[in-house]
């Protein structure tokens, strides 16, 4: 096996991957196309509607996908591609330096084995240890993520437990093996508000302690912006925008980021907003589009729109004197053709409030 | 503790179709973990816009326009047999036990009966006795068991044990007490197939009880409630269509159900009597003479697995369409 | 759980005597069963009127049944119309019957299983779709359907080619047959064998397709796709995540379909004349003997219920989910 290479920081990249779903129906082209990579100790938000791939993108890259996925491009682990590696070359590597966390607490666990047998396992499956210990380190592990009186619960079963908890001792699973990544799929998507505040906070308990880069995946932006340290945004299929989290919470480029982030109620801001919404729904996957897949639904929708796709391109790159702007050192990049203009555009003058009385708000 | 109040678990895990003189069980809507999954196989609330797609999907699925195609065949040519064909099922001529030839394409009888006219005559008895027992096992099983799982208490318990009574003797030692009884009254297969309905309609009854234990629960009654609708049009307009799909599926089982206890009793001298006939009172006659007219044994018992097969093969196709599973390939 | 087992009991108690009246009913409704002889110009009236006194057979029926009833609560269970008693027949037919049913789940479960576990894992392949085709074929086969054929063309078929018999066609054993248990096996297992094969060639089929379904939906769960990620080697995840929990449903179903073997013994033991419980209820109800009839009942619902009630145990200890209050 080569040396792992740490030279960038890189321990994590994926280059043009593509996901293609070979259905009774035809195609579905559930990624087309997607780079990034993951520092040590950094953490990465991709954010992006249902639909949007990025689920897809976690799980193609730990094989987790049934077998009519047709996935091309690579992954690669501290330099070492894993990308269609069988079950068994992959399983020194899941769990222990690469651990995941699923959306559905309530069906992720095992309901016939305890909690502790199933964290105990996961430990026992990569570290040489005794049952005993095992268990000893999973009640640690409950205690940490947050569960009360861990001696007692650690021999119940998971429907004994809520929705938040079982996600907790998700969590804990991945903790167990102090793994140099997580990969947490809408850790909070399926949980009551108040919840998702505690689990997040397991979650960041488990980095701190664990040290672990973290790939968060989420459709709620709010959940991004307490944890990313860069964001990607995915629309049908492919990043659209990827940059650090100030750059894409202040300065979004692309005009669907702009209407993510006015879809979201601001508790911080003085005057009475109304919330914007996107219309239209994002594409069925089922064919590729032709020009840009957000065009139907962008209001700085122009003719090039509708025939070219654009490219992620650095933004502030074209029409600023400086020549290699602010954007491009920061590795700030957006996929629309108009992306300088849009930096700065006030959301409100693109799209739509949600409410009815829009003569109410405008006088 | 069980998801859905009510069901015991035991009646939870029953939530599957019959078959067999006595109770097999076959996935009619997938052993679904129970707990959870106690809804009518993931139907959604919108059942109306469904029906296309159940349709698309019925066609485009091999298993079942086979199985539609055979079941219709079996059924169009039996009936045209009945008109058209110059012997009649009861007619007796002067070849005896004669091999297949051109004239008798099945052969003839010891005692010079057209075994074609007789196995499409049986198959059509056959037919119109199973989907008899299909109506009346099915509306008679929908409404006790809508009844017991909507209201729920001491209605449901009452409902419910009368159901154990039936079920605790296997279901063919019940029909021969029945259908010994019967065949002394009256020789006429409505009465058959009255008897088979009148157990049959128990299985159809908990699976009925079981949805709607389960989708009383659901929002949509709540909101239907909350918006003044009376008990009747809440089962009726909003319950009912949802628990469409497997109360069809399992219509279909009863069917091939009812085929199978029906050919067994005739079989056994209790079912159909001569000079009637059915697929089963012909194997029957003709299985001593198994090696050597096999003409007389080997097209009943032909007919009557294709028959039955071809039941099964629409009602998987059936099942498949309201709730696909196909395209769950592992990782 | 206790208390839940002592409930079901009493319940399924007062059922079995409810069928047993319902049972009585039917059949004593149905005729006179010294009708024939009556018919017989040559047997004297008297003779048939002390008979029919001596059967109650002109009695009300409550008072019918409350005879059979009080009698059978304390294990008498009556004499036949023939005059001889019911309980040693009973006996030696349920051996008969027992022998037979029990070899045929046996093996059928063990067969369901490995076919049902093995089509699952092939999915889509030649194995699955042979398994699949041959599955659905016995299961809309009747069962006196597939143990003629057994019979015409299998048995009788080798038995000539091999010019003895391997296999025979009718009765539980030879009628000459003597010797020591070791002794008198081989030919228990010739006269079993079709028999058997009948049963298990019905029953292992339906339940081989559940199982399949079952194991085909637990691959697809995200449990399992958590134990995968776990990074647990791949025959664990088979084992511990997959098989222990997609065969939960299956034995619960398997113990709740032992009314339908009881039901497909009785066709099997006339298809093969065997001297079975199946064969002896199916003459006392065409003789309309009530005391057979209900001896019957009385023995296979008891059967009934404690199977039905050993699924529900087994299904608890196997799924921690389930408590019963």
């Amino acid at each position: 096996m080569p040396e792992p290479d740490r030279s960038s920081g890189e321990i994590f990249s994926v280059e043009n991957l593509t996901v293609t779903f070979k259905t009774g129906t035809g195609d579905v082209y559930a990624v087309r196309g997607i780079d990034f990579s993951l520092a040590s100790h950094e953490v990465l938000g991709i954010v992006g509607e249902s639909g949007s791939g990025k689920s897809v993108t976690a799980m193609a890259t730990m094989g987790l996908l049934p077998r009519n996925a047709v996935i091309t491009g690579s992954v690669r682990y501290e330099g070492r591609s894993i990308l269609g590696l069988s079950e068994k070359e992959l399983a020194p590597i899941r769990g222990a330096q690469i651990a995941m966390i699923f959306q559905d607490p309530m069906t992720s666990l095992n309901p016939v084995y305890t909690v502790g047998w199933q964290i105990a396992e996961a430990i026992r499956a990569h570290q040489d240890v005794s049952k005993e210990e095992a268990t000893k380190k999973a009640v640690a592990l409950l205690q940490t993520v947050g569960i009360p009186n861990a001696e007692a619960r650690v021999s119940d079963y998971p429907h004994e437990f809520s929705g938040g908890m079982r996600q907790r001792v998700v969590i804990a699973i991945a903790m167990a093996n102090d793994p140099t990544i997580i990969l947490a799929d809408e850790p909070t998507t399926a949980l009551d508000v108040t919840v998702q505040a505690q689990v997040l906070s397991s979650l960041r308990t488990a980095l701190e302690q664990t040290g672990a880069a973290l790939l968060l995946i989420t459709h709620d932006l709010g959940v991004i912006a307490g944890f990313a340290d860069r964001v990607l945004v995915m629309y049908a299929g492919r990043p659209v925008e990827v940059g650090t989290a100030e750059d894409v919470f202040y300065r979004p480029a692309m005009p669907y980021t702009h209407g993510l982030l006015g879809s979201l109620p601001r508790l911080d801001s003085d005057e009475r907003q109304p919330l914007r919404q996107i219309p239209g729904a994002p594409p069925s996957m089922t064919a590729e589009p032709v020009g840009c897949p957000f065009a139907p639904r962008c209001p700085l929708r122009a003719d090039i729109c509708e025939t070219e796709e654009p490219p992620l391109r650095p933004v502030g790159l074209s029409g600023n004197g400086a020549g290699e702007a602010v954007g491009a050192a920061s590795g700030h990049v957006a996929a629309c053709h108009f992306a300088d203009q849009v930096v700065g555009m006030p959301v409100a003058s693109m799209f739509p409030a949600t409410s009815v009385d829009q003569e109410e708000v405008a006088s | 503790m069980t998801e859905i109040p009510g069901l015991s678990p035991g009646e939870e895990r029953l939530r599957i179709g019959t078959t067999e003189a006595g109770m097999h069980t076959i996935p009619s809507v997938g052993p679904a973990d129970p707990r959870s999954a106690p809804d009518s196989s993931g139907l959604a609330e919108e059942s109306r816009g469904q029906l296309a797609t159940v349709v698309w999907r019925f066609i485009h699925s091999p298993m079942a326009i086979t199985g539609l195609a055979i079941f219709a065949f079996l059924a169009i040519s039996s009936l045209l047999v009945g008109a058209f064909w110059h012997y009649s099922y009861t007619a007796i001529t002067n070849t005896l036990n004669a091999p297949p030839s051109w004239s008798h394409p099945m052969g003839t009888n010891a005692i010079g009966g057209d075994l074609f006219a007789q196995v499409m005559h049986g198959t059509l008895q056959d037919i119109e006795i199973a989907l008899t027992v299909a109506v009346v096992a099915t509306s008679l099983g929908t409404l006790i068991g809508a009844t017991a799982g909507f209201y729920r208490g001491k209605t449901d318990t009452l409902l419910m044990r009368f159901v154990d009574l039936i079920l605790v003797i296997p279901v063919l030692a019940i029909l021969i007490v029945l259908a010994n009884k019967v065949s002394k009254e009256s020789s006429d297969w409505f009465y058959l197939a009255l008897i088979i309905g009148l157990v049959s309609w128990t299985y159809v009854a908990r699976l009925v009880r079981a949805d709607f234990l389960s989708l009383r629960e659901r929002d949509f009654v709540e909101a239907s409630r909350a918006l003044g609708a009376t008990n009747r049009r809440i089962i009726v307009r909003h319950m009912l269509p949802n628990a469409f799909g497997p109360i069809i599926v399992n219509a279909t089982i009863t069917v091939a159900l009812s085929i199978v206890l029906e050919s067994t009793l005739s079989f056994l001298g209790l079912g159909i009597q001569p000079p009637n006939v059915s697929l089963g009172l012909l194997v029957d006659q003709g299985q001593d003479s198994a090696t050597t007219e096999w003409w007389l044994f080997v097209f009943p018992v032909i007919f009557l697995v294709i028959l039955i097969l071809s039941i099964f093969f629409i009602g998987d196709g059936l099942r498949e369409a309201l709730d696909p599973r196909k395209s769950r390939v592992r990782a | 759980m206790l208390g839940y087992i002592m409930r079901r009991i009493a319940v399924s108690i007062v059922v079995l005597f409810l069928a047993t009246i319902l049972v009585f009913i039917l059949v004593a409704e149905s005729g006179n069963p010294l009708a024939i002889l009556r018919a017989n110009p040559h047997i004297p009236r008297a003779t048939i009127l002390a008979r029919e006194k001596l059967l109650h057979l002109n009695d009300p029926l409550w008072q019918r049944y409350w005879i059979w009833f009080s009698h059978a609560i304390r294990g008498d269970f009556g004499t036949t119309i023939a005059g001889l008693p019911v309980e040693p027949q009973l006996i030696s037919h349920l051996l008969v019957t027992l022998r037979m049913v029990i070899l045929a789940t046996l093996i059928s479960i063990v067969l369901a299983i490995a076919v049902g576990v093995y089509a699952a894992l092939r999915q889509g392949h030649l194995a699955d779709h042979t398994a699949t085709v041959t599955n659905f074929l016995f299961l809309a086969a009747p069962t006196f359907v597939i143990g003629l054929l057994l019979k015409e063309f299998v048995a009788i078929p080798l038995d000539e080619h091999a010019n003895t018999t391997i296999f025979y066609t009718s009765g539980d054993q030879s009628p000459t047959l003597t010797g020591s248990f070791i002794q008198r096996v081989p030919d228990y297992a010739a006269h079993t064998a079709l028999p058997v094969i009948t049963l298990i060639l019905v029953t292992y089929s339906s339940w081989a397709i559940y199982q399949r379904a079952s194991i085909l939906e637990t691959l697809n769960s995200d449990h399992v796709r958590l134990a995968r990620s776990k990074g647990l080697a791949p025959r664990r995840v088979l084992l511990r995540h997959i098989l222990r929990n997609a065969l939960i449903p299956v034995t619960t179903v398997i113990a709740l379909d032992f009314a339908a073997i009881l039901g497909g013994a009785i066709v099997t033991e006339i298809v093969f004349g065997w001297q079975g419980l199946g064969q002896w209820y199916l003459q006392g109800v065409t003789t309309l003997d009530t005391n057979i009839t209900l001896a019957y009942l009385l023995v296979t619902a008891t059967f009934v219920i404690l199977f039905n009630l050993l699924a529900d145990i087994i299904y608890a200890y196997l799924d921690p989910r389930i408590r019963y209050d």
